[in-house]
């Protein structure tokens, strides 16, 4: 994979600057948004969301959990009660239906923390990185959910430094904000998306949601790519691409499956030949793509593929 | 065609070794953290004696089970009193507490806190906040309580929402003047909810009464004592029936002696 500390900078010549940064500046408004429904209640006193991502009551009607972390609970041995429950199955059903790890990228603070490594990284040339493996972190969330069945406690959230920043921010706890303080230097010295592409078993457990989410990214216009690689720089998960921008070859259809995938649309604005498009799993058209390159219609794509 | 196969064995298949081999080394990282983190648990399921629990959060361990650390019942308090734990503070990170000698509890008759909660960490089985088991206020230090020095300082008993069921003022002679009574504060634990009034109130520099969990001060008797006049009163009846007639024995001139 080739370097590129601008992967912007050719969809920008091509596109514009909001075309090229559409999905960035949505993701930064949607986080600035959800942290503003909690902090608007302690900081001017119009209370929309109480609580924490962890557990929420919104307009004093609407109970939101974070799944995984009630089953943590549920491992621990104690059974919530039904607002606790009903709001676990209205965040399921949310994501579900809205992308799975879309949690990661428009919802979770941590990720403007992470993103700003990753750019800072990009910026700063730093290449080397440690290898993890990323599926580690499903490996994690069993262990997460084994501890706590063995310490009857809720055991990630001890150190979750996801709910950590979250409160550190809401209420003001800023010993909290430790956590993301160093997943901000692992991600920038250590290895490239170590937290949110390696590790954090919530992100895991948002991408088993995920691997059933009905939104997601199809690169529709696949045979528009020309190799730029600008959607892999940018990707926090570019191993996700590959399978259905080249399934050309390997007769996989165009809608990125992976549950991995966090629906940031970063590849969507970093393509200069707009190849990818934010759709659904069901979405398995394939367009024709723009008058530079052949067309190639849905009959086409059948013939070629054995 | 079978027989061949049995008696070639199988050429290693790549793919599967590579698998193994990964699932090995990442089970074994997953270990590795997960032993980190159980170990880290049990340290922080201890609760610093000074940090006091919202009322109704159940028992000890079972409040780590349940409690999601939303803060919900710290945001509906109405005095300031619960906090969340940050990374350094005693309590298990997140989880919501309260320091009696800084805010102690105000014990609001409709509990918000424990309505506030959507887990049941806090059981919303307790309705009537007199019911409360926060902890047990103690004097910890007869050597400098006021009352105790035979003075009239009586604040903690005056501040006791629960006064003279949960702090009595008992009196006792004054050997030092002799001619004085000493007061004494006397908690008495089955109605004390553990607010901190009392703490927050005692005037010296250093609360000479203080609030500690119930493990520690509010015990519950062994199990395998049995107290004569609690085990009467439960039958209603004497458990064991001895008439006792003794011989009415009165001074008779040489009687007995040999």
């Amino acid at each position: 994979m080739s370097a590129n500390r601008f992967p912007y900078a050719a969809a920008q010549v091509r596109k514009g600057l909001w075309q090229s940064r559409r999905f960035l500046v949505l993701r930064r408004l949607a986080q600035a948004a959800f942290l503003l429904l909690f902090l608007s209640g302690p900081v001017v006193g119009i209370w929309i969301s109480k609580g924490t991502l962890a557990s929420s009551l919104t307009l004093g009607v609407l109970p939101l959990t974070d799944p995984f972390i009630l089953l943590q609970s549920v491992a621990a041995r104690h059974w919530p009660e039904a607002t606790a429950l009903a709001g676990a199955a209205i965040v399921l059903t949310t994501y579900l239906l809205a992308g799975g790890r879309s949690y990661c990228s428009w919802v979770c603070p941590i990720n403007p923390v992470t993103d700003l490594a990753a750019w800072l990284r990009r910026r700063l040339g730093i290449t080397q990185s440690s290898k993890i493996r990323p599926e580690l972190r499903y490996y994690l969330v069993i262990a997460v959910l084994a501890v706590s069945a063995a310490t009857g406690m809720l055991a990630f959230e001890l150190v979750n430094p996801v709910t950590a920043f979250h409160r550190a921010i809401v209420y003001g706890a800023w010993t909290s904000a430790t956590g993301a303080i160093l997943i901000f230097a692992f991600d920038l010295l250590v290895a490239k998306n170590g937290w949110c592409g390696h590790l954090c078993p919530v992100g895991a457990f948002y991408g088993g949601v995920g691997s059933a989410t009905l939104l997601r990214v199809s690169a529709t216009r696949r045979d528009a790519c020309d190799d730029c690689m600008d959607c892999f720089a940018v990707c926090p998960e570019p191993q996700v691409i590959s399978p259905a921008l080249r399934g050309n070859r390997t007769g996989v259809g165009p809608v990125i499956l992976s549950g991995d995938c966090t629906v940031c649309g970063a590849c969507i604005d970093a393509c200069p030949e707009r190849v990818f498009t934010l759709t659904h799993r069901f979405d398995t058209r394939l367009l024709p793509c723009s008058a530079t390159s052949q067309p190639e219609t849905p009959a086409a794509y059948e013939r070629t593929t054995p | 065609m079978k027989d061949n196969v049995r008696q070639q064995p199988k050429p290693p298949d790549p793919a599967r070794r590579k698998a193994l081999r990964d699932a090995a080394r990442l089970g074994g990282g997953a270990l590795v953290a997960g032993m980190a983190l159980a170990g880290h648990a049990l340290q922080s399921s201890a609760l610093p004696a000074q940090n006091l629990r919202p009322p109704g959060a159940i028992a000890a361990d079972g409040f780590l089970s349940a409690c999601v650390r939303c803060g919900l019942c710290v945001r509906d308090c109405p005095y300031g009193t619960l906090k969340l734990a940050g990374w350094s503070d005693g309590p298990a990170t997140g989880t919501p507490f309260f320091t009696a000698r800084d805010v102690p509890c105000e014990m609001c008759d409709t509990i918000p806190c424990v309505k506030a909660c959507p887990t049941g960490a806090l059981d919303k089985a307790l309705t009537d906040i007199g019911e409360a088991r926060m902890g047990v206020a103690v004097i910890t230090s007869r050597e400098t309580c006021l009352n105790l020095q035979g003075l009239r300082c009586d604040v903690c008993y005056r501040v006791c929402p629960a006064i003279d069921k949960a702090i009595t003022l008992e009196t006792t002679h004054n050997a030092r003047t002799a001619k004085h009574a000493v007061f004494e504060p006397v908690v008495h634990a089955d109605a004390c909810t553990g607010c901190g009034k009392c703490e927050k109130a005692c005037v010296l520099d250093e609360a000479a009464i203080k609030v500690l969990p119930l493990q520690i001060a509010a015990l519950s008797q062994d199990s395998h004592y049995r107290r004569g006049w609690d085990e009467k009163d439960k039958a209603g009846a004497p458990l064991v029936y001895a008439p006792l007639k003794l011989d009415v024995r009165k001074p008779q001139a040489g009687a007995d002696l040999p």
